[in-house]
């Protein structure tokens, strides 16, 4: 997978470079060392590698704009990067770039409970946020699985969701404020202490944006209070499809739950083998439904979810009966991306969303294309929001099985597509989907984003070659495919 | 009126704008006329274009295209027991879901909620070279590309003509209560606070000055705990919220300028002459006032927020408050970038947008 998007050259003096850095920020703060760029050749796509041309880690904003500036001038790529946790290789490093680390601004600068807002810098762990709000009964909703290590400036730019986000919605429901530096060095406040602003939405268009419109410095985000009382309930499914059912019956009912998570048998297994989380392990699927709220609301709501389960064909319904069983049932759900990392020397995960409603036939073609591809396929589904996790099992040592895998991932997205969902739900597309957004989007749409990315980054410095592909690399995309002589799942009906 | 699509119409409208480098004036309802700046330009007529595309209870998703009457999109969800959950304001029975797109027009139940914006999943568009769009989707979670399609909202129709737009539904609560209690300005501002940071399931508040007034959703048994928790007493006027979404609350019936200031919630009074009404928890603050625009934007900027001219500006500009230069700049490569022969309601919201 080391196929990187074409992109134009970028004449960069590195002996210059270097000179104009160490003007800027202390000798501390500046990689230069082939073994000390190493650790950030890759993020958590860890099938991309590419060492940078140096790697900067400032320490204050003032050292990032005139980083910048510096960068701006000399016409240097720059990408940004926090934790590095992200799956879509969207903190790739550019060969002829500067991998502008935000890991040093890692401070909270101030909780405020009357406007339950917290304000952080980008480098703050996810997780971290929520801890420092608890001292006011507060926290910061969504959880992507990486929450322990992933950064609130990564949760921005990758538009982060996690397992609550049906309820609670994504990073750009949850955020107030940003502050950013644009690529010639200019400081900009987006977003305020109200809850609109006026103007356009820029807080939407950078939330999501990839690092390729602007260095985010600080984020004010928005707190909620931590509800009374979470439970959630275990319903085993001796069928996939009546699992689904199930989902689609709770949601009539008027019910959102919390969380609503779905795994398939594979998935059980190797969960339960490695965290005994208790699930039952000869089901084709469970359901993990979390309802929180008051205490009598979810007191007559998991009533009312247990029966609706029992309704839909549920073969078992276990309700946790403490809070210690409670985050084992989610341990097990947490988990599941390391416990198939067990059974499998490497996995591949994918990200597509779609319309509930088409849940049935997408697993009954992955579970074809898994038999045709000889590639066992483990499902985790955020299946409140549509949002699928196919784990593709393969060993990188096999020759041509990476190839066969990332053929078969295409194919899933390209499906996803095609029954009205979309490549990615909430890893981004960075350098791991490029080609799958030629599928998505047309050249007039993606003609569209390259204008908006050029309102903020004329020079196109930021983040190149990312999210967004070129007509160029469509037109060779689109020609790979017409030489395979047929469209994927001609047989689906097209919407 | 029947459902139609007439989104060819429309392209060859703009294509024709484009050529003769006219601007166009977008509209459908003319229930939001009021609000903004004046536009000179030929109409863009969109209340044809209507019609809902798609609805599926199950999925939470409603498509339909911008023409379509709000009063529709809300009857048909009724029908299911959904409703839009940003709660937005008619102000007049002709209101389509495109303007109320257009505008980010959200209601009460905003504090709990989220705004239009926040509900928005996916947009058809013409942009200004003529063509048309799809941006995002019918599904919760989309991350491919930029998020043009919330872009679109609240961008009052400078950047392109919406042709349909995806939204997130959500089940219409059990149950909901008003309750009620006479107390001044900063108890008011105190009470907001300390529920604000305790899991209440309050979905409305509103303190006009003399009374504080929240709405709670949810289960009757949920209804009745946080009732206990709050007190006060219950208000019976099922008309109250719908008064101050529709402005046909008394408080504003006043022929003198109506201001909508956004700020922190947590903003002590202002030394300025006038009327107040809060909502949002303190977030959202109307305020009817003569005093000039200068004063009344610099309370807001202090606060963190903005003031709108809403209704009954003297002038036909300068509705909204000036940007900060850099911001100004960046909307107006926005806008060249989205509608680079100007055509789109020019002025509507920013001189040179």
């Amino acid at each position: 997978m080391t196929d990187s998007q074409p992109t134009k050259d970028y004449q960069v003096d590195r002996e210059q470079l270097i000179t104009e850095l160490r003007a800027l920020v202390p000798a501390s703060c500046l990689l230069l060392e082939d073994e000390a760029l190493r650790p950030y050749e890759c993020d958590g796509l860890s099938a991309y590698r590419q060492i940078p041309l140096l790697v900067v880690l400032p320490e204050t904003i003032d050292q990032v704009q005139a980083i910048l500036r510096c960068c701006y001038r000399l016409e240097v790529p720059v990408v940004a990067r926090g934790a590095g946790t992200g799956l879509s290789g969207g903190a790739l490093p550019h060969e002829q770039g500067v991998l502008l680390s935000l890991a040093k601004f890692n401070g909270i600068i101030d909780i405020n409970p009357d406007r339950r807002v917290a304000r952080v810098q980008p480098g703050v762990r996810n997780l971290a946020i929520s801890q420092a709000a608890d001292a006011y009964g507060l926290y910061y909703a969504p959880d992507p699985s990486s929450q322990i290590a992933c950064t609130i400036g990564g949760n921005v730019a990758e538009n982060s969701g996690g397992v609550h986000c049906l309820k609670y919605g994504l990073t750009v429901h949850n955020i107030q404020q940003l502050q950013i530096i644009s690529m010639d060095g200019e400081m900009l406040t987006i977003g305020g202490s109200g809850l609109d602003t006026q103007g356009y939405d820029l807080l939407a268009l950078m939330t999501g944006s990839e690092g390729l419109l602007g260095v985010i410095v600080e984020v004010t985000v928005k707190l909620l209070p931590k509800p009374e009382r979470a439970q959630v309930i275990l319903a085993a499914f001796d069928d996939v499809v009546k699992a689904g059912e199930a989902v689609g019956n709770i949601i009539s009912a008027g019910i959102i739950p919390a969380g609503l998570e779905m795994m398939d048998s594979l998935a059980i297994k190797a969960a339960e083998d490695f965290v005994h989380a208790g699930y039952p392990v000869d089901a084709e699927a469970i359901l993990l439904c979390e309802l929180d709220g008051t205490n009598e609301e979810v007191s007559a709501q998991i009533l009312h979810v247990k029966k609706l389960l029992q309704q839909s064909g549920s073969t078992e319904v276990r309700t946790a009966k403490d809070e210690q069983e409670r985050m084992t049932f989610w341990q097990g759900r947490k988990a599941a991306f390391p416990a198939v990392g067990r059974i499998s020397p490497d996995y591949y995960c994918m990200d597509g969303t779609i319309p509930r409603n088409q849940l049935p036939r997408v697993l009954k073609a992955i579970a074809d294309m898994s038999q045709e591809y000889e590639l066992p396929v483990a499902n985790v589904f955020h299946a409140g929001d549509g949002n699928l996790h196919p784990l593709i099992l393969y060993d990188a040592n096999r020759p041509g099985e990476l190839q066969r895998t990332e053929e078969f991932g295409g194919k899933i997205l390209e499906l996803c597509v095609e029954v009205g969902g979309t490549i990615t739900g909430e890893h981004g597309v960075g350098m791991e989907k490029i080609n799958q957004m030629c599928v998505q989007f047309a050249s007039a749409e993606l003609t569209q984003f390259h204008a908006l990315k050029a309102a903020f980054d004329p020079k196109g410095l930021l983040n190149p070659g990312k999210a967004v592909p070129t007509l160029h690399r469509c037109a060779e995309f689109g020609a790979m495919h017409v030489h395979h002589g047929k469209t994927a799942f001609p047989d689906l009906e097209r919407f | 009126m029947t459902d139609q699509d007439i989104s060819t119409t429309l392209q060859s409208q703009v294509m024709q704008a484009i050529e003769t480098e006219g601007a166009l004036f977008i509209h459908a309802g003319n229930s939001k006329d009021f609000l903004g700046n004046t536009v000179l330009g030929v109409p863009l007529d969109v209340s044809p274009h209507r019609g809902i595309l798609k609805y599926a209870p199950t999925e939470l998703v409603i498509t339909a295209r911008a023409g379509t009457p709000l009063q529709e999109i809300e009857a048909a969800l009724d029908e299911h027991n959904q409703i839009l959950a940003f709660e937005p304001p008619h102000f007049g029975d002709t209101a389509t879901l495109g303007g109320t797109i257009a505008c980010n027009l959200s209601g009460p139940r905003r504090v709990s909620e989220g705004a239009a914006r926040d509900f928005v999943l996916g947009t058809h568009i013409i942009n200004g070279r003529g063509e048309m769009l799809h941006f995002g989707g019918e599904v919760m979670k989309n991350v491919a590309g930029y998020d043009v399609s919330r872009l679109m909202v609240g961008a009052m129709g400078t950047l392109g003509v919406l042709l349909d737009v995806s939204l997130k539904v959500l089940p219409r609560p059990q149950l909901e209560r008003t309750l009620k209690r006479v107390c001044v300005h900063d108890e008011a501002l105190k009470y907001l606070h300390q529920w604000a940071v305790q899991p209440l399931p309050i979905s409305a508040s509103c303190y006009d000055a003399d009374s504080l007034y929240v709405r709670i959703s949810g289960t009757e048994a949920a209804v009745d705990a946080a009732s206990k928790k709050i007190g006060g007493e219950t208000i019976e006027d099922a008309q109250f919220w719908q008064g101050v979404k529709e402005h046909t609350h008394g408080f504003f019936r006043t022929h003198k300028p109506l201001w909508r200031i956004s700020l922190a919630s947590d903003t002590p009074l202002p030394a300025l002459e006038g009327k107040w009404l809060y909502e949002w928890g303190g977030a959202l603050r109307w305020f009817i006032s003569n005093e000039p625009a200068e004063k009344i934007q610099a309370f807001a900027q202090s606060a963190g927020g903005h003031a709108t001219a809403y209704r009954n500006h003297p002038s036909e500009h300068d509705a909204f408050q000036a940007l900060p230069d850099a911001l100004a700049t960046l909307h107006q490569r926005i806008k060249q970038a989205m509608d680079p022969a100007g055509i789109f309601n020019p002025g509507r919201m920013f001189n040179k947008l």
